[in-house]
């Protein structure tokens, strides 16, 4: 029975998996990516299937890759730089091969809206030689997720689904089908093959070249490749676009009514040759359209090359199309006209004015940016301003991590000196100390991260005797991506309980000597521990522990005694989008959750309890 | 060209943007329409500006609205109202809340919130609604619901029955919160204005 439901592209994607019987999935949560595992969390008591959060992408991809040996039809989701942090086990597992169908769903964030890099995974693809599916909807998402299971079974390799923030965090109504109940009855067939070696290497690496040619004809077949028209579409000019791409274009020709034949590309690597070839044919110019790298793009101009066609291919190497950032629909439309009036002149004055010509006048004024900030009451906040306010006059350079507390950076807390990527901070931290050995080094990071990378920083600082301190900011839970568990919770992705691993236990087994817990909201104590910690001469860790504001229930409620306020704005060196500057005076709004770390600092004692909430 | 209703909702992380449209996507879903949303998860959730576009019609192609083709622009905050002015259509209806959410730096008195915003909307608008969202979610007893009183005003201008509404704030949102929303939504739907 299909049923039609509102499903965003991570939903429609774990859907996808469901009705192709996924049997075991694991995942990093990472934006824009998280909600694929969330999804198979949540139906696991339906469909039977393993669903685990891992510590990180590489062990969970480590994880799929077993379930997928012995035969059965495993997942593993990550976001773009995720696949990073998987590199090493997806390069070998491309030359090993699976079993049982194996689909690696890595979310690309083009903009960037919440990454540190815009890098294009179709491209790893290429690097890693396994076949990638590129979905331009969440409806397209759902239907790639079932194929490639399969896909994966045929070729014997894993297949790698990447949609995008656009196709990811989009919800469209979607036709779904039976979802799979499974039994997860594997076997694992030993064999010499199953062990990568110099010698095996070597052969597979034949074998996968070889497999290059199997996987564009699997895909030349495939419904995601399409020829598709608007009007005659015989004007000697067409679009080739890969991914969300699609939709843009689709929109963009419909808005100017534009006469022209599109090839839509679901697979970008390897391109289905054939397709393409019989595509340009006809053609004079064609404009190829696609997020990030030219990498539909470049193996277009290679097809034309080795046809010997005169067709005019343009793109990201002629600057038509940006190489950074999002596409939308005016941005489509402005390279629609540029690219095909260049040869054709087909579209017309008119519509050439009607695109330069801005409808709306944007404001003349120059608006005040709102970036993202710490939550009202996050314990983040207490922490750095503890750590901020015990190093006062020190040298200290602090170095940070990726979470919400990257927010630090913000003035006026500006805590964060660096962020590279997930676990860096105390690398960082340990290579600084080697340059500048007078300094104070100071690395932040959070308990899921710590998990994730920190740890064996955190042996490799304490072996080489870095000397440093490292704030493991434990809230609990992994707020930025949505609150999943992680060891520190003592919960499993399916809510089961289980092993809680401690993170003071963690940092002595690392061999850290001196490791401290404090609660951030108690600031006198968190700063009398920051200041013993920063005189050691050798790496020590302090654990400022208290849950996520956003898991807390509401507290209290403070507010400011204007008799008693010197205006001295001490207060607002929080940073706390609580406190709002009235005039001379400041008021503290219904936004308060009460954690008292203003009321601790105010020098006239002005701020205080609120008795009971209005 | 087909005909595809536009509506961008904007305002501030933690307003329930992303709750109101997904009522607004649920509605459009039921009456057979296709439907596409785009929303903004992630960092900009924690307080940042939040953007939202809601389309659905016979055939929707892109997820994201081209400038000047909103026809609806449902403002949760003035500031962000102003900001994603530049998608609303010529002839299209601005929504707004009649709230000011100061950002940081305009916290911290480093910047400064644009003086007589509300005019200015109204001048740049033909057909604009300033709605007193918060006030009236206030006398509900729950800040929260500016979002559903919103949506109610929004309903006013589609045709849509009101019953429809009220089912898909039932399968949108948590049991024991279903019956303030309702209300909030039929606070809205009977709002007008002064």
């Amino acid at each position: 029975m299909k049923k039609r439901l509102l499903l965003m592209g991570n939903e429609a994607i774990a859907y996808g998996a469901m009705e192709a019987g996924v049997e075991v999935a694991t995942a990093y949560p990472g934006t824009p990516s998280s909600e694929v595992l969330m999804t198979l969390a949540k139906h696991a008591g339906e469909t039977g299937a393993y669903i685990e959060w891992s510590v990180n992408e590489k062990v969970a991809l480590e994880v799929a890759a077993g379930a997928a040996y012995a035969g059965l039809r495993s997942l593993v989701a990550m976001k773009q730089v995720g696949l990073n942090v998987a590199a090493d086990p997806l390069m070998s597992l491309s030359y090993i091969g699976v079993k049982g169908g194996m689909v690696v769903v890595v979310a690309d964030d083009p903009g960037p809206h919440s990454s540190q890099t815009e890098q294009d995974t179709r491209l790893f693809a290429k690097f890693a030689k396994l076949p990638v599916l590129d979905p331009a909807t969440p409806a397209e998402a759902r239907e790639m997720a079932i194929e490639a299971f399969s896909l994966s079974e045929q070729l014997g390799v894993p297949v790698i689904l990447r949609p995008t923030t656009r196709v990811s965090h989009v919800s469209q109504d979607v036709e779904v089908g039976e979802i799979r109940t499974v039994e997860r009855n594997g076997r694992f067939e030993k064999s010499p093959d199953w062990v990568i070696f110099p010698s095996l290497a070597y052969r597979k690496h034949q074998h996968l070249e070889r497999l290059q040619e199997e996987m564009r004809q699997a895909f030349a077949s495939l419904p995601f490749n399409k020829v598709w028209r608007s009007g005659s579409g015989s004007t000697g000019c067409g679009v080739i676009c890969s991914g969300v791409s699609f939709s843009y274009v689709q929109e963009a020709i419909s808005l100017l009514g534009l006469d022209l034949e599109v090839l839509k590309i679901g697979t970008p690597q390897p391109l289905p040759d054939q397709l393409v070839a019989e595509f340009l044919k006809d053609k004079k110019v064609v404009v190829v359209i696609e997020e990030l790298d030219p990498v539909v793009e470049e193996q277009v101009i290679q097809v034309a090359w080795k046809e010997g066609l005169p067709t005019a291919i343009r793109g990201k190497h002629d600057g038509t199309v940006p190489r950074a950032g999002e596409l939308n629909v005016d941005l489509v439309k402005k390279v629609l006209l540029k690219a095909l009036s260049l040869k054709t002149q087909e579209a017309s004055e008119t519509r050439a004015e009607e695109v330069e010509q801005p409808l709306r006048q944007a404001p003349t004024l120059k608006l005040p940016q709102r970036s993202p900030v710490l939550c009202a009451g996050c314990p983040h906040r207490a922490s750095f301003y503890a750590v901020k306010e015990a190093t006062k006059g020190m040298d200290a350079v602090y170095t940070g991590d990726i979470g919400c507390y990257t927010l630090g950076v913000m003035p006026p807390l500006k805590m964060v000196d660096t962020c590279l990527c997930m676990g860096a901070s105390i690398g960082i931290a340990s290579g600084l100390c080697r340059a500048e050995q007078d300094h104070l080094h100071i690395a932040f990071l959070g308990d899921s991260t710590f998990f994730h990378t920190g740890v064996p920083a955190l042996i490799n600082a304490v072996y080489n005797r870095a000397r440093f301190l490292l704030v493991i900011l434990d809230n609990s839970t992994t707020a930025m991506t949505g609150f999943q568990p992680h060891p520190g919770t003592g919960e499993t992705a399916t809510g089961e309980e289980t092993q809680k691993i401690d993170l003071a236990t963690v940092c002595r087994g690392c061999g850290v000597k001196w490791v401290k817990e404090v609660d951030p909201y108690d600031l006198k104590a968190a700063m009398a521990a920051v200041k013993e910690a920063v005189s050691l001469n050798e790496p020590a860790v302090l654990i400022m522990k208290r849950e996520c504001v956003q898991l807390q229930k509401k507290m209290r409620q403070f507010q400011v005694d204007h008799d008693l306020c010197v205006r001295c704005e001490t207060c607002l060196e929080l940073g706390c989008p609580a406190i709002v500057k009235n005039g001379e005076t400041v008021e503290i709004t219904g936004t308060c959750s009460g954690c008292g770390v203003c009321a601790q600092i105010c020098p006239a004692e002005a701020i205080t309890e609120k008795a009971t909430r209005p | 060209m087909v005909e595809v209703v536009n509506i961008l909702l904007a305002g501030v992380g933690g307003q329930g943007i992303v709750l109101a449209s997904r009522v607004l996507a649920d509605v459009a879903l039921q009456s057979g329409k296709a439907v596409k949303v785009s929303e903004t998860h992630g960092m900009a959730q924690r307080g940042g500006s939040v953007v939202t576009h809601v389309r659905f019609g016979e055939q929707v192609y892109s997820p994201l609205i081209a400038l000047g083709q909103a026809d609806f622009l449902l403002g949760f905050e003035k500031l962000e109202a102003m900001r994603f002015l530049p998608y609303l259509k010529k002839d299209g209806r601005l929504i707004v809340n009649d709230q000011e959410i100061y950002p940081l730096n305009v916290l911290l008195g480093k910047e400064k919130y644009p003086p007589e915003i509300s005019s200015y909307l109204k001048e740049q608008t033909g057909q604009m609604c300033l709605v007193p969202a918060q006030e009236i979610a206030q006398q509900l007893g729950s800040p929260r619901v500016v979002n559903m009183v919103l949506l109610g005003v929004l309903a006013q201008f589609l045709d849509i029955p009101q019953e429809k509404w009220e089912e898909a704030i039932y399968r949108c949102v948590r049991p024991e919160f279903r019956e303030i929303n309702c209300q909030a939504f039929r606070k809205g739907f009977s709002w007008k204005s002064g």
